[in-house]
């Protein structure tokens, strides 16, 4: 008797296969990555200093041209160069902020989805309440509040640091992936395998950990990813209304960028507005793409079966 | 024995898949008549489904269909959606395995009724009401005239499933396709709802398909009987004939594997069902069946009477020796 | 059905109480409202200041503090801005007016068009006119609203006028400067961009969720026992589908009202719309007190209302939800 051959395929074989099967996210991940690219290599890519200008006076407000080939700002520094410096700062704040959040979402998520209880509405209560809020008010009022806590800024540093932003982004961004979380290992708590694993005698701590976070990491890169989009786009907004960081020696992010086209906008210097608005836009697009095809690629529904 | 009401001959139906073509249905025939039940056996993915679903017209556009589905006398294969939507619901009525989701849970159990009702008749809204609760009434309802205001998931399972049995005949069909109606259900309420289908067969004289894996079900209830697997027919017959002399391996593999008296170990049916994107060539049962030999696995072997059977075999007579030998 | 309501409102004046009173708190911490006031009025007598300190309840602790704010606050008797004493309440008003009108011309607009795409775009799902619409709407999403705004304030201030001679779409304030009465063409004219700013976000989200909504529920069972039915595919769509789809929709729609009001801050601070938004900016930027409290309270109850209209929407559509 000859033995049937079915095709095995692992569940992250399948996940990578659906993902690459989005066009749009792999390009997203080459253009992602070129940006990063062009970013890391800063030193060598990157014409001018973030602070220096162009050439000696008249340099200011000069549109595109040889040797500033992004034009340059209000006080001639080439454009193209703190361009690629601004984001530097808006990745790194994005990521640093996306890790800090996903850490602490993952956790407090796990505890209050697998153990329910006061402890789980106490959380949800407190993330349904900032999450309704407007984002912008929440984040300015809650800024301020943190910048006045003076024992706070020997950790999370003075309120125009970088580290600062981070840290006020990262209060922000723990709650969504809390939520995700929750939910995913809400939906896993009833499955069988955890029951056995209970019946077996693990600990709560040991099944979190080795079951149900393992079973999450597909909704927790999602997480991931609108994490980072939502802090790069956090901090462009605190810096578009001044509240950004303001970490001096002419270091900008892309939110100090776009906030500086403000004024631009009225005078018709169009290159100030148009590049780093772009630039803003195609990084979270592709961030975006990649988050959603994420989220496809490991979404159990649309399991390839019959 | 009477001109069938619903004939399908040689159907086939493949569907387009990202990994293939997959071979769901492979030239099957069957033959309904007017106030029989004709049970249709077959584990998940013989076909046995896609086969009325075919019928009906609900498959997915992606679903390639050649062949013949007649019923009373009309062709539906390639018929134009109008003329199907008019035939669904009213000439071929088709409940399913899951009454819970079966039924739109923000509309009331009435209403769903006389929605059936109202498509196909031009009746008015309360004479459609009355009819409704007439038919809950019918199926075993009780205090029809207040369930009929109430919403789905006031219900149980077994109280669903009369519902959805209520929809189904509401405009009095010549065919009832029920797929899997018992399956979702405990067994006691399964022989409930059986009697109500053989009620309802019995006071319209309507023709039921009964799908299921479930030979009990076909044991109480079906006249014939028609085995499938991998796509094909592969025994036909009267069901006492079934039951007592099947004369193919599977349907042997079938009866064996249910635990009777005296039974001290179960017997299940070795290996695995074969995949449909690839079909194995000759028998597609050939890999998991102790009588197979290499003749089998070259040409697929087609229906021929044997006896008061139709078998797909080439080895029948093998079989029934067999068989006899056991009973 | 009645008594889910009353419930709702029951729980909802407590929960009111305690958000305004950590609202209190932040703000205080925050935008230390004693040291705002003496910035901008530097040569207040003691004594004004000390009124200004009992009116607004900044007194010893937190507690009372409240206590006091919340005293002056339900009584009408409320303090006024720190920046020329002007009055709140009139203030407040014109803002929320003005607000109110962008925000429900927007979101009726975004929602009507957004809830057409979404299912114009689930009908044909794959289909090259759903992949356009899902792109579309990821762009949107994408697209921060200043971004937008910023780029629509670019095209019709300056390049409109230079290319057609006159501007069609004004960009700032309600009414063009110096303008005094009431005239809607112009009032439709200065709404426009910052309209089509936010119901772009708006459009972008609903059409999606529309979508994705609308086809969980073509592919469940029920709508294939509807289809067994035999009855036509746009009764089946509006009569079944719509119906089951709308259900999620409608709980994110009012949970959604924040971002609404975010967006709205945003826009109405690029284009100098003087609404809701850009009365929070200006008081927030000067600590003014006495401005925000009422803003806030504004706010809060605002998003326990639509929180307490999704609910019960909810409810309504879906009578799973009833027995409670």
């Amino acid at each position: 008797m000859s033995d049937v051959e079915l095709p095995t395929i692992s569940p992250r074989r399948m996940a990578l296969k659906r993902f690459v099967s989005h066009k749009a996210a792999v390009a997203s991940c080459v253009v992602l990555g070129l940006f990063i690219l062009v970013v890391v290599l800063s030193p060598i890519t990157a014409r001018y200093g973030v602070n220096q200008s162009v050439r000696k006076p008249p340099n200011s407000f000069l549109p595109p041209q040889k040797i500033a080939w992004l034009g340059t700002d209000d006080i001639g520094r080439d454009i193209y160069s703190r361009l690629i410096y601004g984001i530097r700062v808006s990745l790194i704040i994005g990521l640093a902020s996306a890790i800090i959040s996903v850490a602490v979402g993952c956790v407090v998520g796990a505890v209050a989805g697998f153990r329910g209880g006061l402890f789980d509405d106490v959380v949800m209560r407190i993330t349904d309440l900032f999450l309704a809020f407007p984002f912008l008010v929440a984040l300015l009022v809650v800024r301020n509040m943190l910048g006045a806590l003076s024992w706070l800024s020997p950790i999370i540093g003075n309120s125009g640091s970088i580290r600062f932003i981070i840290f006020l982004l990262a209060i922000f961004g723990w709650m969504g992936v809390a939520r995700i979380v929750r939910g995913q290992v809400l939906s896993l708590k009833e499955r069988e395998f955890i029951e056995a694993s209970r019946a077996v005698g693990a600990s709560r701590r040991y099944i979190i950990l080795r079951h149900l976070l393992p079973n999450s990491i597909g909704p927790i890169m999602v997480a991931l990813t609108f994490s980072v989009v939502g802090a790069i786009i956090g901090e462009a907004t605190l810096s578009f209304f001044g509240y950004g960081p303001q970490a001096g020696a002419g270091t900008t992010s892309l939110g100090l960028l776009v906030g500086a086209a403000k004024g631009a906008v009225q005078t018709g210097f169009w290159w100030m507005a148009v590049f780093p608005c772009a630039a803003l836009v195609i990084i979270s697009l592709c961030i975006n793409f990649i988050g959603d095809a994420l989220r496809d690629a490991t979404d159990p529904r649309l399991e390839m079966g019959q | 024995m009477s001109v069938p009401v619903l004939s399908i001959r040689n159907l086939h139906i493949t569907f387009e898949s990202p990994l293939g073509d997959l071979h769901a249905v492979r030239g099957v025939d069957f033959d309904v008549s007017t106030g029989e039940l004709l049970g249709v056996v077959g584990e998940s993915g013989s076909g046995k489904s896609v086969t009325f679903l075919a019928a009906m017209g609900l498959l997915p556009s992606r679903a390639k269909i050649s062949g013949s589905v007649v019923l009373d006398g009309e062709e539906l294969i390639g018929a134009c959606p109008r003329r199907l939507r008019s035939v669904r619901g009213r000439l071929l009525s088709m409940i399913f395995q899951d009454p819970l989701s079966a039924l739109n849970p923000v509309h009331r159990v009435g209403d769903q009724i006389s929605e059936m009702l109202q498509s196909h008749q031009k009746i008015s809204n309360r004479a459609a009401g009355m009819k409704s609760v007439e038919l809950l009434d019918l199926v075993g309802i009780p205090q029809p005239d207040d369930r009929a205001m109430q919403y789905p998931h006031e219900f149980s399972g077994g109280m669903r499933q009369r519902v959805v049995i209520a929809m189904a005949i509401a405009n009095n069909p010549k065919v009832l396709i029920a797929d899997e109606p018992t399956t979702a259900l405990d067994v006691t309420v399964q022989a409930q709802i059986l009697e109500v289908i053989q009620r309802v067969q019995e006071k319209f004289g309507t023709a039921v398909v009964l799908i299921t894996h479930d030979l009990g079900v076909i044991a109480r209830v079906a006249s014939r009987v028609s085995v499938m697997y991998a796509g094909r027919n592969v025994e036909k017959g009267e069901v006492d004939a079934i039951f007592d002399h099947s004369s193919h391996p599977y349907t042997r593999g079938l009866l064996n594997s249910l635990p009777r008296e005296g039974t001290e170990r179960l017997e299940p049916i070795k290996g695995f069902p074969p995949n449909m994107l690839r079909p194995p060539s000759g028998c597609s049962f050939s890999a998991r069946c102790q009588f197979a030999l290499p003749e089998c696995s070259v040409e697929l072997p087609q229906l021929r009477q044997f006896g008061d059977l139709e078998t797909a075999c080439i080895r029948a007579e093998d079989i029934f020796v067999a068989g006899a030998q056991t009973r | 059905m009645l008594r889910y309501v009353v419930r709702r409102i029951a729980w909802a004046i407590p929960t009111l109480l305690l958000v305004t009173f950590l609202v209190y708190v932040a703000l205080r911490l925050g935008t230390n409202p004693v040291n705002s006031y003496l910035r901008s009025n530097p040569r207040a007598s003691a004594e004004k200041i000390a009124q200004y300190k009992e009116l607004n309840g900044l007194g010893s602790n937190y507690v009372t503090g409240y206590w006091g704010w919340l005293k002056h606050f339900v009584t009408l008797d409320w303090p006024r801005s720190i920046k020329g004493s002007r009055e709140v309440l009139p203030a407040l008003k014109d803002a929320l007016a003005n607000s109110l009108r962008l925000g429900a011309a927007a979101t009726v607009v975004g929602v009507v068009i957004g809830l057409g795409i979404g299912v114009f775009a689930a009908l044909r799902p794959g289909g090259r006119r759903d992949v356009t619409v899902n792109t579309a709407a990821f762009i949107g999403i994408s697209i921060p609203p200043y971004i937008s705004a910023i780029l629509l304030q670019l095209l019709f201030a300056v390049y409109w006028s230079r290319w057609f001679g006159h501007t069609l779409f004004p960009t700032s304030g309600v009414y063009p400067p110096g303008h005094s009465g009431f005239n809607a063409v112009l009032m439709a004219k200065h709404m426009a961009l910052p309209m089509i700013v936010v119901a772009i976000q708006i459009i972008a989200v609903y059409s999606r969720y529309m979508r994705s909504s609308l086809l969980d529920v073509m592919n469940s069972d029920y709508m294939r026992t509807a289809r067994s039915k035999g009855i036509s595919e746009s009764q089946i769509l509006i009569r079944h589908g719509m119906r089951n789809a709308l259900i999620p929709v409608v709980t994110i729609a009012a949970l959604d009202v924040g971002s609404i009001v975010g967006g709205l801050i945003i826009t109405e601070n690029i284009f100098d719309y003087p609404g809701m938004g850009l009365y929070f900016l200006r008081a927030f930027n000067d600590g003014d007190f006495p401005l925000m409290m009422p803003w806030m309270v504004l706010i809060v109850a605002s998003i326990l209302l639509f929180n307490l209209i999704a609910d019960v929407t909810y409810a309504w559509l879906d009578p799973r939800i009833r027995l409670e």
